[in-house]
């Protein structure tokens, strides 16, 4: 009553809304839907082709037999060990990362970022500069400690942990960035120190997001390939882990490179199952 | 520490603090004295700096100036886990993972008790508060009011001598909020020291605390009882506040000369820099100029807006003198009021009130 003028402009505009916002929705143009249906013939039909390929019948005695064993057990070894690393060193490097001010913060997160898009087998080169016998940082480990790491067990987790600690830097970071820091706050104001506070709020507040990091690293890790080959090297046993075997095999023995592809893809489907609902809240 | 011990004479008990706190273009200066067991609002409009005091005070924003006392001791560049403050944050944060009696007992726990010590006192914390049944919850599970009184525990528990509470009914519904407020201002009246609460609510305010203290634009304004307070406000914001209309001029006898608007007749007699209030209740319309009025406060003035309050109808009018007046709404609808309509406003003398500056 008081204000008429003001109704029917805003009135109007909902009624325009209306049929605007059904047009987007019907009619897929030719030129979109064609590219995107390649697309994802292109990601599904090599899959399929692989369980096509696979030989159901001799699959048990494929997946028991003790390479493929020993090569498994290696890699969920290594891979496990490396995602430990990442957390031990990864969640405290996030922190600093997302709450401490500090000047460089973004070089030093760029530089931390790199492996990401690094092609691992150059990771693997670099580390063998710096860890390996005659590497900057090597030389002094092998001469003081007797500790040689290149073409270890111990280097496989380290190839490992260096391609995928930053997928759970960078998740980690996220999930800090997007919690509340007033939490924290109001930890410092019932007299926890900076520690406690993280210790006993923020830890538990992220939890769920350094999970997902963990997961997303350890799947990194199971299936890295390229920087493992270049500093560990492929000895059966001690660095032969499954993407190695995987690759050796495809040479001398098709059948039982599918049976651990088949094995790998499990594993990948159950990562992404595990994650869906980080991933797919959108759908 | 014998030393601060010598130094604690009961007159510097309590808060003593000038707050100064830059931050690019807007600068705080408060000064804040309270005594133990007074409880002091902070009450300003939003971006006053109310909050930025409260975190001043928690240590959450450093000083850049000026000193914060409390019973004594030099608390400015104490880090806030070191200061005897407890703080009721606005929206609570309680921590979500941790049940009420765990996030009561996070305090104690901090200062070295036990764990079985902290929860013991945590439960007699909840206890005291009406929060008995409450102990296992996670905060998600309580209502607006039960987490209001799990933050005011959690903060209670760690003993502060500096009580901070932030906008403490603000996260509340209207039913919530009444039963919450009568509830929070018997804790109040029961703590022994210091307590700061900021409101933007004058009501809040008013019914919470002993002593209320108006920021605007990071500068204390005014400061007094509650009714000191609504008897002589001293700028536009707290006349809007306590419902008065507010004018500063130059009193010579009955009349005061505004510095642009015509002259007020009031009953007092002053002289100098005065201000001259009187309720919206108080002003008369007219649809013609009114004849026989023995009123001596005579306006022309246009209507600016109209606003339901309650079963009355605050005119907002612009004009010659720019007031807030209050009818009832038939006879709103009797003088035809519109906004742009042109009306006649009257206030008796008798209903003016004139204070020096």
């Amino acid at each position: 009553m008081t204000s008429p003028a003001g109704k029917p402009p805003a009135a109007a505009g909902v009624l325009r809304g209306g049929p605007r916002r059904r047009r987007v929705r019907t009619g897929v143009p030719l030129p979109l839907l064609l590219p995107a249906l390649t697309g994802v013939a292109f990601l599904i039909v090599p899959l399929v082709a692989l369980l096509v390929r696979t030989p159901w019948h001799s699959l048990p005695a494929q997946l028991t037999s003790p390479d493929v064993w020993q090569a498994l057990k290696l890699s969920l070894i290594c891979a496990t060990l490396a995602t430990g690393v990442s957390l031990v060193i990864g969640v405290p490097l996030a922190w600093l990362l997302a709450r401490v001010d500090f000047p460089g913060r973004g070089l030093v997160r760029a530089l931390v970022t790199l492996p990401l898009v690094l092609p691992p087998v150059v990771g693997g080169v670099a580390l063998l500069m710096a860890l390996g016998r005659n590497g900057i940082v090597g030389r002094w480990l092998d001469s003081w400690f007797g500790i040689t790491l290149p073409f270890t067990t111990a280097g496989v987790v380290i190839a490992e942990a260096f391609v995928a600690m930053p997928f759970l830097v960078i998740s980690v970071e996220g999930t800090l960035r997007a919690a509340d820091p007033r939490y924290e706050e109001a930890a410092a104001t019932l007299g926890a120190s900076r520690f406690t506070a993280f210790r006993r709020v923020t830890l538990p507040l992220i939890a769920p997001g350094i999970a997902a990091g963990a997961v997303l690293a350890w799947a990194r890790a199971l299936g890295e390939f390229g920087a493992t080959i270049t500093f560990a090297g492929n000895f059966p046993g001690r660095t032969q882990t499954m993407p190695l075997a995987v690759y050796l095999a495809l040479q001398s023995d098709p059948e039982a490179a599918i049976a651990l592809s088949l094995v790998l893809l499990a594993v990948s489907i159950a990562v992404l199952a595990g994650l869906r609902d980080r991933w797919m809240r959108a759908g | 520490m014998t030393e601060t011990h010598l130094a604690t004479a009961p007159s510097v008990d309590g808060l003593d603090a000038r707050l100064v706190v830059d931050r690019g273009g807007f600068r705080l200066d408060v000064t804040l004295s309270v005594a133990p067991g007074e409880v002091v609002a902070l009450l300003g409009p939003n971006g006053a700096g109310k909050t930025t005091a409260l975190r001043a005070l928690a240590g959450l924003t450093p000083l850049s100036g000026g000193h914060l006392r409390l019973d004594g001791t030099e608390l400015g560049r104490t880090p806030p886990e070191a200061r005897p403050v407890g703080v009721v944050f606005q929206d609570y944060l309680l921590f979500p993972h941790l049940t009420a009696l765990d996030n009561v007992a996070f305090g104690p726990r901090c200062q070295g008790a036990s764990k079985a010590e902290a929860r013991a006192q945590a439960a007699e914390w909840l206890d005291r508060l009406g929060l008995a049944a409450h102990t296992g919850a996670k905060p998600r599970r309580l209502s607006g009011g039960q987490a209001q009184r799990v933050a005011l525990a959690r903060a209670l528990a760690t003993r502060p001598r500096l009580l901070l509470l932030d906008e403490p009914l603000a996260a509340l519904d209207a039913r919530t909020r009444l039963e919450v407020r009568a509830g929070l201002r018997r804790h109040l009246a029961e703590f022994e020291a210091v307590a700061v609460l900021v409101t933007h609510d004058p009501l809040d305010a008013m019914v919470l605390a002993d002593r209320l203290v108006v920021v605007e634009h990071g500068r204390v304004v005014q400061e007094g009882t509650p009714a000191a307070i609504a008897r002589h406000p001293r700028t536009d914001y707290i006349a809007r506040l306590v419902g008065l209309n507010l004018y500063r001029g130059e009193a010579d006898g009955h009349t005061v000369r505004l510095a642009d608007g015509p002259p007020l007749t009031t009953t007092e007699v002053l002289s100098g820099p005065v201000f001259v209030a009187f309720p919206p209740s108080a002003v008369t319309l007219h649809r013609d100029r009114p004849s026989g009025s023995s009123a001596r406060n005579l306006w022309r003035c246009e209507v600016a807006g109209l606003e339901t309050h309650g079963d009355q109808i605050r005119a907002d009018l612009t004009g010659e003198l720019p007031l807030a007046a209050d009818l009832t709404t038939v006879a709103a609808a009797e003088l035809g009021l519109h906004p742009g309509a042109e009306v006649w406003a009257t206030v008796k003398a008798a209903q003016t009130h004139a204070y020096p500056v």
